[in-house]
């Protein structure tokens, strides 16, 4: 049971940080830039916003349940989840740190989120991303569409390894 | 009648009712890629239609959230450009359609992104990032169909000039627009050089020609549709007419 005074936003985030993604598990979603904020109002209901990777992303709802799921396993029974869009969600807010773990499990991470290039380039775009498993960037873009909303197919022609990229957006 | 409230609905309905005809090719796709990457791009239209009209339900304020308005209108009420209710036909044609829309979406959604309204300023700035990858796969494909080989050719122009006459409905305003004009939404003719510059870009690039200025349909932001609507809808929406309320 949670006691006054483990109460403060560092707590709650602990909590949150043990939501795993449902999509990539490796990452959990506070590092994911899912949780925007925590915190607990003075009438003792925690207040978690959440802001979606992908307008259509079906995990959300899944994320939301766990979210509830994990706050009341700890003792937090009153939570009001709140849906926010500015800023718009970005790649670029992964560390690091999270990008590493990405890689270690077996996705390559994204670059930079570009919003500069032209809109129809010609041709194919010659970002190559590293191979998760060789570390080679002898690798193709096969395409900008993979299993999920935030992922893409490459190709690795190194070690001969097809492999998905957590695409910059 | 409620501007702001008309005006969400139409850039839902927009999205709803294109997401949808492009989810039929759901295990029909060209090629596995193709397959994905349509119903992926069908995903981000749904969920940006989710959005819209979730709004618009809390604007009317009569209780209808977005699953009531999605489900629970008839096709006079829907007020989506007729451009995205047409069959699929071809690869070719659904390609061509995609591009016409994703090229008009783009600087629309960026132009929302300043709006005064905070939270539709929110929605579209998300579904503008989205909007771009959209017109990047789209483009690609025109390039690819339109300088490939003579009959990928023939189609994209077959195509493009038959989808023609729906794009003037995208820039043509109405006392909706006018209400919202400058302060909540874009003029939708301030749009037309946006979009007329990559259209013609991506078409000279793809060696097709654009049809000439002539008749231009209109009609479906007042709810007068083609038939291809209503049957598009009662697919769309028996499940939840025939079970109301129902949840799994």
């Amino acid at each position: 049971m949670v006691t006054r005074g483990s109460t403060d936003t560092a707590a709650l985030l602990d909590v949150l940080h043990g939501v795993p993604d449902p999509e990539v598990p490796a990452l959990d979603i506070v590092e994911l830039g899912i949780v925007r904020r925590v915190e607990m109002r003075p009438d003792g209901v925690v207040v978690v916003e959440v802001t979606p990777t992908y307008s259509g992303c079906p995990a959300m709802q899944a994320i939301e349940q766990d979210i509830m799921a994990a706050l009341r396993a700890k003792g937090y029974d009153r939570v009001e989840l709140r849906t926010v869009f500015s800023p718009a969600w970005t790649t670029d807010w992964l560390s690091d740190a999270a990008k590493a773990k990405l890689t270690a499990y077996g996705i390559a991470p994204p670059g930079r989120a570009e919003t500069e290039q032209p809109l129809v380039p010609l041709g194919p775009v010659v970002r190559h991303a590293a191979c998760p498993y060789c570390g080679s960037s002898n690798t193709e873009r096969k395409s900008e569409f993979g299993p999920t909303a935030c992922k893409a197919i490459h190709f690795c022609h190194q070690c001969h390894q097809p492999f998905e990229e957590f695409k910059a957006i | 009648m409620d501007a702001l409230f008309e005006y969400l609905l139409r850039l839902g309905d927009d999205r709803l009712v294109l997401g949808h005809r492009l989810s039929e090719w759901c295990g029909h796709g060209p090629v596995l890629e193709e397959d994905i990457a349509l119903a992926n791009v069908a995903l981000d239209l749904i969920g940006q239609a989710t959005h819209f009209l979730r709004l618009a339900g809390q604007v009317e304020g009569k209780g209808r959230d977005e699953d009531a308005l999605a489900y629970f209108r008839d096709a006079i009420d829907y007020r989506n450009v007729n451009l995205v209710e047409l069959p699929n036909g071809d690869y070719g044609h659904t390609i061509v359609r995609q591009f016409l829309f994703d090229a008009w979406s783009v600087p629309l959604l960026e132009a929302l992104e300043r709006t005064s309204h905070a939270e539709l300023a929110g929605i579209a700035a998300k579904a503008h990032k989205e909007a771009r990858y959209h017109l990047r796969h789209s483009g690609e494909w025109v390039l690819r169909l339109g300088d490939g080989t003579d009959e990928s050719h023939r189609r994209a122009q077959m195509a493009l000039d038959q989808l023609w006459p729906y794009t003037g409905e995208l820039f043509a305003s109405d006392e909706v627009d006018r209400a919202l004009a400058g302060t909540i939404a874009p003029d939708p003719s301030a749009l037309q050089p946006a979009w007329r510059e990559v259209v013609s870009d991506v078409a000279s690039r793809a060696t097709l020609t654009l049809p000439s200025e002539g008749y231009m349909q209109s009609g479906g932001r007042q709810g007068r549709h083609t038939e291809h609507l209503g049957h598009l809808l009662a697919e769309m929406q028996i499940l939840a007419r025939s079970h109301p309320g129902a949840k799994w």
